[in-house]
């Protein structure tokens, strides 16, 4: 029941994702983005960082890489697929999560604890989650205002919040739709995330709400299905 | 051959770059201004065949150059 933790060139925060799926027990390998073959792996987690520069767009470049075949068959097959931060950029842009991630709307970069509601458990990174739990993850990107031409109602997994829980303008730190912070797939099988949930695993660094996502990430390993 | 091709978001996408220069400009005394930051990407491509070239380019447009999602194109050859 291996993850693979895909590398771009540019990704860092590949170490900070095997280590968070270790402390709570999950077995996870390093991936190169030259990889073509991820069948040994029951999940795949493309992480945060600047793949490829993040030049032409984020994730642009990296949506070509030729590991992204090899995931998108992983997508196919219902096995869990997720991305954390630009690792949600490259999914849009392989268009196997819908819309796409702008500038923040006030063209700052932000890096701070944000707190996030969850809004659906129908997905490989909340299934485990309750309905309406409020979890304070870090949000570290430039370009996290979600945007989407189609209705995402469906696809939205969890919303910027305050800390109480509620979800309104003033709770949004980037400018996103529907103050979305994740989304997923209609299957359920593959989420983005733009938060950083493997940067809230252990108190010591101020929050250990990050478990319960990628809890729920590794409860999906064992038969697919949310 | 030569070939410029525009990539614009499309009017109805945000474009907070373009809200911020046109907020400067206004802070400046110019008025108010809308405006649309784009992005411009100079090919020297192989072939001569102008048609030829114009079908490729949109294939790379519609593949890499822009995300359909968000992004229109316009492209010129030169020559």
């Amino acid at each position: 029941m291996k993850t693979a933790v895909v590398v771009f060139p540019g990704t860092n925060c590949e170490q900070d994702v095997v280590w968070a799926l270790g402390v709570l027990g999950a077995e996870a390998e390093l991936v190169w983005h030259r990889e073509t073959d991820l069948s040994d792996f029951a999940g795949v987690v493309l992480p945060g960082g600047f793949a490829h520069g993040d030049h032409l767009r984020t994730g642009a470049i990296a949506r070509f890489s030729p590991v992204m075949g090899a995931v998108t068959t992983m997508a196919g097959q219902g096995k869990p697929v997720l991305g954390i931060c630009n690792g949600f950029q490259i999914l849009c842009e392989a268009r196997l999560l819908p819309g796409v991630l702008l500038q923040n709307r006030d063209l700052k970069f932000i890096c701070r604890p944000t707190h996030v509601k969850v809004t659906s458990t129908n997905s490989i990174l909340t299934r485990s989650a309750e309905l309406g739990q409020v979890l304070q993850i870090p949000l570290n990107s430039y370009e996290g205002n979600y945007q989407s031409q189609v209705d995402i109602t469906d696809h939205l997994v969890a919303a910027y919040c305050d800390s109480s829980g509620v979800v309104d303008d003033l709770s949004n730190p980037n400018g996103s739709l529907l103050n979305a912070a994740a989304i997923a797939n209609e299957a359920g099988n593959v989420a983005g995330i733009m938060p950083h949930p493997e940067r809230a695993i252990e108190q010591i660094l101020g929050s250990a709400d990050g478990q319960v996502l990628l809890q729920s990430f590794i409860d999906s390993l064992e038969g697919a299905h949310v | 051959m030569k070939v410029t091709v525009h990539v614009r978001r499309r009017p109805e996408i945000a474009d907070p770059q373009g809200t911020a220069v046109s907020r400067a400009l206004s802070d400046l005394g110019y008025g108010e201004a809308k405006v649309r930051i784009n992005k411009e990407i100079v090919l020297d491509v192989e072939g001569s065949n102008h048609q030829e070239v114009h079908d490729r380019v949109t294939e790379m447009c519609e593949v890499l150059l822009a995300n359909p999602v968000m992004d229109d194109f316009e492209i010129r050859i030169e020559g």
